[in-house]
């Protein structure tokens, strides 16, 4: 086990240097971003020189790149053009996106895994059908969509909550929000939770487990449902790096502040060390997360062993 | 009509006088603890950091012109340039100014307003090492190209404008090294703003929290988020804010600001979504402002590049003007946030200061006729057909583009004469521009940096000026400009100024297209809510109810 978490560590390393690579590339291709600091005007050579200068733009894409890790390994992530070191940004951004995520995911797993079970206990009943019939509507609304109409609703005709989230973002505001961001997924959770659930419940163990006489909450819960869940974790566990990093449009409708803001700042701005920074640490957290979902299956089913 | 009730009085210099006795120079000025009087309004991400001679958009301007004073000051609704600081700045030659300021004035940290924040601050601004994107409105002094040399790659020799002498704290000459008599008119812009000791002295700690002269000081700044202004009691201007402060709320996407308003979540609006355009007058009534701006849209084209190069080209140009219906196109796409244009100025100058309506005449009026045989007599498109560039990232360009394009194509009764051609981000778009890549028409806006009709030419057509971006190049135009610049009497400059545009219409270098209005909508939690020539809400004369 122990070495197993080692070796997955270790895989990162080369992961990290590639993805940071291919984004410093990215962004790099997007262009100069020195003359769009003039707005309209055409820049004045000399200072448009020496901001290249001051922001190490004059040497080449290799030379660039070797610079940019270089400062990483001291801690030094860049600034952003108003000046803002990126490591702030960070500090600012990720708290309020990793709230913003724990809450959809909490909707997933409640909400998805509980739909899940009930229609998948009750296949082919008007709930399943009705359920499946609203999954497909939420997964082809854009996120766009369900997110003006909810906000329109929910926070200027009935007034239950406010449009947009205030600056420090507190759990109670995101709720909304999480729901918009969750909902797709949610979706999904309960697809796979249902198929899952309605293919085990014809297995020999769950047969045995009603044989023996426990009860049916019992069978459900401990047999029926910790076997099921090994793709629905997976899922979730994938989701995690796909909604923080996916945020962008939910988090720009709600005005939320988070890494989808920054990182749509800093594309729009063609400011490589944002658009890096933020996108590096997403790319770890990918990581993490599959490798949590990775440990989280021997504990849902005992067989699977890591050596 | 708005502003009937606003009073505005010149008796500033006794104002002055009488503040200053009753300051002391408390180092915070900040008043009320309670959220009474509050004005919430939205706001964009400044760009860059918060210095005078580092902000060119908008959303820093906004935060600067709360926190600052200058020597001049633009009347929000006449854009006239008026003293502020300054008590009088004179000259006999229109080259060499002499300034003097008014005693008495303070930055809200304590620290005196005296010639030199103003010396200290230009200095600065203009320095090359500083790399300062306001630095080019330094480029009149004399001693400029000493501090500031042009060529990439050169050191400067010097660190500060020789054109800059002090006289005594409350007096400075200014030497420019041309002739320029509207100079004076310049100095109500962001850039020449006077600069506190403390900004020298403690650089990043004033960044993070800017401190100014003006109606506002900040109370609270949380950068990318938003920002407290609060009024500054020890105000010494007589337009001290008429509400207890400002708070702005950078909203990333204006359709939520707007829903924000709608709810009433926040109070000004100053941005109104195209998609919301139809409703607005029905959501917001007379809450919603709709007037001309210092905004002018048009078509540039690569005159360097073959095809364009020629005399007879501008006949092909001229034509195409005479292809766009400017009229429909304002009405169907913006909803009429725009009006035809009909000369290379904008209203906001007013008459008196170089607006003229139908200067360009016939050539910009829709004529489907006239625009073919112009285009068949100048040789046709280039190619047979054109392009029309523009950003696709920002500002929905596309709509309007394909517009025009179509009216043109509909004139030529030939529907691939003209086709859109994006161009990814606004970045690519401008280096494109600026390193002269373009063979085909495309698009420019050009907002004034402050109302002068100089500032609409000048910057644009001169030869080789920072901003032409058509490379456009007319003896004619540039001996009028000179001269213009020259003439002390200004009616008799801004005249000069009308005569060289003239020049504009004959060689056509870019086609007006329309004059941007500002848009703002407000919550009935205010009143007295106007913007200013700049489209930027006039924020100190705000009244919260």
């Amino acid at each position: 086990m122990g070495r197993y978490v080692i070796r997955r560590l270790l895989q990162m390393i080369p992961v990290f240097i590639g993805s940071t690579f291919l984004i410093f590339f990215m962004v790099y291709a997007l262009g100069d971003p020195v003359a769009a600091l003039f707005g309209e005007k055409a820049p004045d050579p000399a200072t448009a020189a020496q901001i290249r200068h001051d922001l190490y733009l004059d040497h080449s894409l290799g030379a660039q790149y070797l610079h940019y890790m270089k400062n990483i390994f001291v801690g030094d992530f860049g600034t952003a053009f108003n000046g803002e070191p990126v490591l702030t940004l960070m500090g600012d951004a990720f708290p309020i996106t990793i709230r913003l995520t724990i809450v959809a995911i909490i909707f997933e797993i409640i909400i998805g895994i509980l739909l899940g079970v009930i229609t998948g206990m009750r296949r082919g009943k008007p709930v399943d059908t009705g359920v499946l019939l609203l999954t497909l509507v939420v997964i082809s609304v854009p996120t766009f969509v369900t997110g003006y109409v909810l906000q329109y609703v929910f926070g200027v005709e009935l007034k239950w909550t406010s449009p947009s989230v205030s600056p420090s973002a507190p759990f109670n505001e995101l709720i909304l929000p999480g729901l918009v961001l969750a909902l797709v997924s949610l979706a999904y959770v309960t697809r796979l939770t249902r198929t899952s659930i309605a293919e085990n419940t014809r297995a020999d163990y769950v047969r045995t487990a009603v044989a023996k006489g426990l009860p049916r909450h019992r069978v459900i819960i401990r047999h029926l449902l910790r076997n099921s869940l090994i793709p629905v974790v997976t899922f979730i566990g994938t989701d995690i790096g796909a909604l923080m990093g996916g945020a962008i449009v939910t988090e720009r409708i709600f005005n939320i502040h988070g890494v989808g803001y920054q990182l749509y700042q800093g594309i729009l701005r063609n400011n490589a060390p944002t658009v890096v920074g933020f996108v590096t640490i997403l790319v770890l957290v990918f990581l993490l997360a599959n490798l949590l979902v990775d440990l989280l299956y021997a504990v849902l089913d005992p067989r699977i062993r890591y050596a | 009509m708005r502003g009937a009730t606003r009073v505005r009085c010149a008796v500033g210099v006794l104002a002055v006088a009488l503040a200053a006795t009753a300051c002391g120079g408390g180092s915070s000025g900040s008043s009320g603890g309670s959220s009474g009087g509050i004005v919430r309004a939205s706001w964009g991400d400044p760009q860059n950091p918060l210095e005078p001679t580092d902000t060119n958009e908008v959303q820093g301007g906004k935060v600067l012109d709360m926190i600052f004073r200058g020597l001049k000051k633009y009347n929000p609704k006449t854009a006239k340039a008026e003293n502020m600081i300054a008590q009088s700045i004179t000259s006999t030659d229109a080259q060499n100014f002499d300034i003097k300021i008014k005693p008495g004035w303070k930055f809200s940290n304590g620290q005196p307003v005296t010639s030199d924040s103003f010396i200290n601050a230009w200095n600065y601004g203009a320095d090359l090492k500083n790399a300062q994107l306001n630095a080019f409105f330094f480029e009149q002094i004399d001693g400029y190209d000493k501090v500031h040399p042009d060529a990439v790659g050169a050191t400067p020799t010097a660190t500060k404008l020789s054109g800059l002498t002090k006289v005594s704290d409350t007096e400075f000459k200014v030497k420019l090294n041309t002739k320029f008599s509207l100079w004076p008119d310049t100095l109500g812009y962001a850039a020449f703003y006077p600069l506190p000791q403390s900004f020298f002295t403690d650089h990043s700690g004033w960044l993070k929290k800017p401190v100014g002269n003006g109606p506002y000081l900040i109370q609270q700044y949380t950068k990318g988020t938003q920002m407290s202004l609060r009024k500054w009691t020890g105000y010494k201007g007589d337009d001290a804010a008429a509400n207890n402060g400002v708070d702005l709320r950078v909203y990333t996407d204006n359709n939520t600001a707007y829903t924000d308003l709608q709810a009433g979540n926040i109070d000004l609006v100053d941005d109104i979504p195209a998609s919301q355009l139809k409703n607005v007058k029905s959501d917001l009534g007379s809450r919603y402002i709709n007037e001309p701006a210092g905004i002018i849209q048009t078509i540039s084209f690569p005159l360097y590049a073959k095809g364009w190069s020629t005399p007879q080209s501008a006949l092909v140009r001229q034509g195409l003007s005479m292809a766009i219906n400017r009229k429909q196109i304002t009405q169907q796409i913006f909803q009429n946030t725009r009006t035809p244009a009909s000369d290379w100025t904008s209203p906001v100058l007013g008459d008196a200061g170089g607006f003229k309506e139908g200067l360009c005449g016939q050539e910009c009026d829709y004529n489907p006729t006239k625009a073919k045989q112009l285009i068949q007599q100048g040789g046709g498109l280039p190619g047979g057909k054109i392009t029309i560039g523009y950003n696709a990232d920002t500002g929905s360009h596309k709509e309007w583009v394909d517009a025009t394009c179509n009216s043109i194509n509909n004139v030529l009764g030939n529907n691939k004469a003209c086709v859109g051609e994006p161009t990814g981000t606004f970045a690519d778009f401008r280096n494109k521009i600026t390193n002269k890549q373009m063979t085909n028409p495309f698009r420019s806006g050009w907002q004034m940096d402050y109302p002068l009709i100089q500032d609409f030419l000048q910057p644009q057509y001169f030869t080789n000026a920072s901003s032409n971006d058509s490379h456009y190049n007319s003896p004619t135009f540039d001996k009028l400009v000179n001269q213009a610049n020259a003439e002390s009497n200004s009616s008799q400059a801004v005249s000069t100024f009308q005569d060289a545009e003239k020049q504009l219409v004959k060689d056509m270098p870019a086609i007006p297209l329309w004059y941007q209005n500002g848009s703002a909508g407000y919550s009935s939690n205010l009143t007295d809510v106007a913007l200013n020539p700049f489209s930027v809400p006039v924020y100190n004369e705000i009244k919260v109810k």
